[in-house]
């Protein structure tokens, strides 16, 4: 993630292009065919995504909260018009617009709760998997209590804990993304522990401690800047996990007041009893905006994740993409080496940061 | 994994016996099993606890404006909720341990009660949806995995990446609206019409599974009243599964459709169906069944909203209405019994894992 800015340690490796460094461009290029299509699908959906949530105040035609115009109110219920395109909600608001809105309010609550989340299960995974003891085993037993746990029930009880279940904007946003931070804080927190347990017993770790560094500098410096690279991963896949999470939290009745701000989940169930009577639009819109939402960040994570993975990755360009490795043993006679997509391709093909690594020429 | 396993075992007799009688290594392994259990309900049972607690106590949560503040100071005094926390928190565990819930403030009734009332339906309706998911999951996953990276392949993925994209609620309003609105073909909601139900209201030992009832009741129509109204439900939070296993199948027979037992089938001329149905599926299955243990978490999740859609009277959709009442104690019994429903599934999945395959139990 980080990678630029930081100096080779030891001898330098070869070093890569910036272009091949940044994760999403280097797997773009590394991908054929198929793969290459759902790679470049999920990231122009995401990205439209993005755009509608940056550019929602100039692209809707109305305020989320707006009910009339110059030529009064927009009417309850309204099928869509001219003037209304994706009609009017029970509410008398404008769907078009609450659509548009909504993805401002789902980009907030992911880049809340995600932050969040890294932030504490980096933190604890790394504390953990470094220090291992008592705290280890606590933390692994009650990650993995909450991990089994289904997540939006968990999400429910942590909405009714810091909010009691109503709020305005910034109160249910916040609420929205705590719930769904406390849900994804075990999956970060199992990776980042793995991968530390994994690297502190790496020679690089030992001869840090025999040079006197200090715990946090081995752990942050050494430790950490090797443990990150499933994190893009995780990234996407909780990003759409947690719009799932949040429109459930929606229809459940824990939506953010209408007046405050658009969400696809609280639309949606207003929308239930339309259905009954055969009005379809107040349903369709909002519900198709988070599937699109969904499937585009989805197949990105999809990608990237078929990718990493050399078995189920595309088989040709294999020989290619295993030239990356980072060369971290020190074991006497060099490095365990195999053939293109052998050994090496398995292990470390996807090692964005080989900085602090001790590299063996 | 397997073979330091062996060589570990090799290299020391007295383990390698324990492992080839097989007979008290499982039991050994499943008392171990069960043991974890506890720690992951208390663990769970003290975190909604702690949590619904931040927010004061219940009753003033329930009651707050309706009640004037020496009334509501007596029934907070009442049911002892002005005592510390910590004594509470130990009352109610000892309570949960024994089977008791507490009661509801809305309704004032045994949260057992409830639990008992409305889990029945709640597991009726997660049984149809493992139906259905089984029956779309698995055959299409087999599907993907034997056509992997063809045209039939990517349709089948992007079918499954769309059932999870899919909100289980936004499916089932969108199944409403094509097959119980627009084409009448199913009931819009419920469980069951009013003439079915009571009929099934008259059965001298009601279990309160419709489909069980329904049978005993000996009228054909109210079964099949009771399995129209199933359908909808099933298939939306089936299909939210669906997905899951589908990926979960493809993964793993690709796995063992490149393996040299497979190869050597095919060259003994095995017809390509059998090979895939049985050489490559059958050892894929141990994995399938692992993951679908962590699966009912995210069936019971998508029973609540699947409820709510569908006015199916389960816990999920009991669980809402508590919340829109505020009534605190009932949600945290509701969420108590659905965390223990998952820690016992997950042992059993365990527990089934390990009579397949040896390897599990290490």
């Amino acid at each position: 993630m980080s990678t630029t800015e930081s100096t080779p340690v030891a001898a330098p490796a070869p070093k890569r292009r910036l272009r091949d460094r940044i994760p999403v461009v280097h797997q773009l290029r590394q991908s054929v065919g198929l793969q290459r299509g759902m790679l470049i699908t999920g990231l122009v959906v995401t990205a439209i995504f993005i755009l509608t949530a940056i550019f929602a105040p100039l692209l809707a035609p109305y305020g989320f909260a707006q009910l009339r115009d110059a030529d009064g109110p927009f009417g309850s219920q309204q099928p869509p018009s001219a003037e209304h395109p994706f009609g009017t909600t029970v509410g008398g608001y404008d769907v078009l617009s609450r659509t548009i809105w909504g993805a401002q309010t789902a980009i907030l609550v992911i880049i809340i709760a995600v932050i969040l989340s890294i932030f504490a299960g980096v933190l604890l995974g790394l504390l953990s998997g470094y220090f291992g003891g008592w705290l280890d085993r606590l933390l692994v037993v009650v990650c993995d209590a909450i991990y089994a746990f289904p997540s939006l029930l968990l999400a429910i009880v942590m909405a009714i804990a810091i909010s009691g279940g109503q709020s305005n904007l910034w109160g249910g946003v916040l609420a929205a993304a705590l719930s769904i931070t406390v849900v994804f804080i075990p999956q970060y927190f199992r990776v980042i522990r793995a991968e530390t347990v994994r690297i502190k017993a790496e020679a690089f770790v030992e001869s840090a401690k025999v040079l006197g560094a200090s715990n946090s500098r081995i752990m942050f410096r050494h430790v950490l800047r090797n443990a990150t690279r499933t994190l893009p991963l995780i990234f996407t896949l909780n990003s759409s996990e947690a719009i799932l999470t949040l429109a459930g939290l929606g229809f459940l009745g824990f939506g953010i007041e209408p007046t405050a701000a658009a969400e696809w989940g609280y639309d949606l169930n207003k929308a239930l009893s339309d259905v009954t009577s055969g009005i379809w639009w107040t349903a369709l819109y909002p519900g198709l905006a988070i599937v699109l939402v969904v499937l585009g960040i989805t197949l990105v994570g999809e990608s990237l994740n078929d990718l990493a993975d050399p078995r189920l990755r595309g088989r040709r360009r294999v020989a290619q993409s295993a030239g990356v490795v980072a060369e971290t043993s020190v074991v006497p006679g060099g490095t365990l080496t195999a053939g293109p997509g052998g050994l090496a391709g398995l292990e470390d093909e996807a090692t964005f940061d080989e900085h602090g690594i001790e590299v063996k020429p | 994994m397997t073979s330091t396993t062996t060589a570990a075992t090799g290299a020391d007799p007295a383990r390698k016996r324990s492992t080839r009688s097989s007979g008290g290594s499982l039991g050994r392994y499943i008392l171990i099993r069960a043991l974890l259990i506890i720690p992951t309900v208390f663990i769970l049972v003290s975190v909604v606890f702690l949590l619904m607690r931040t927010t004061g106590d219940p009753i003033t949560a329930a009651l707050g404006g309706q009640l004037p503040p020496d009334q509501l100071a007596e029934r907070i005094h009442a049911a002892g909720f002005d005592r510390p926390l910590i004594i509470q928190y130990l009352e109610y565990m000892g309570g949960v341990f024994t089977g008791d819930f507490g009661m509801t403030i809305s309704d004032n009734r045994p949260v057992t009660e409830v639990l008992v009332t409305y889990g029945s339906a709640t597991v009726e309706l997660a049984f149809y949806a493992l139906i259905v998911a089984f029956a779309v999951g698995i055959p299409f996953g087999l599907i993907a995995a034997y056509f992997r990276d063809k045209g039939q392949d990517a349709l089948l993925r992007v079918f499954a990446i769309l059932c999870y994209a899919t909100p289980v609620f936004f499916a089932g309003l969108l199944l409403k609206l094509v097959f119980a609105v627009w084409l009448k073909w199913l009931p819009v909601a419920g469980r069951a019409s009013t003439g079915s139900q009571i009929e099934m209201e008259f059965l001298p030992n009601k279990t309160g599974f419709y489909t069980i009832d329904a049978i005993m009741t000996g009228d054909p129509a109210v079964l099949g009243d009771v399995l129209a109204h199933a359908v909808l439900p099933a298939i939306a939070l089936g299909l939210l599964t669906a997905g899951v296993f589908l990926r979960l199948v493809r993964t793993n027979v690709i796995g063992t459709l490149g393996t040299d037992y497979v190869d050597a089938a095919r060259s003994r001329g095995v017809a390509e169906s059998r090979l895939l149905r049985k050489h490559a599926y059958r050892p894929a299955l141990i994995p399938i069944i692992t993951v679908i243990g962590l699966q009912i978490a995210l069936l019971l999740g998508g029973a609540v909203l699947t409820e709510t859609t569908f006015e199916w009277k389960g816990l999920g959709f009991q669980l809402v209405e508590y919340i829109q009442a505020r009534d605190f104690v009932a949600v945290q019994g509701i969420v108590a019994l659905l965390a223990v429903i998952v820690a016992l599934t997950n042992f059993i999945v365990d527990i089934i894992a390990a009579l397949i395959d040896p390897r599990v139990r290490y």
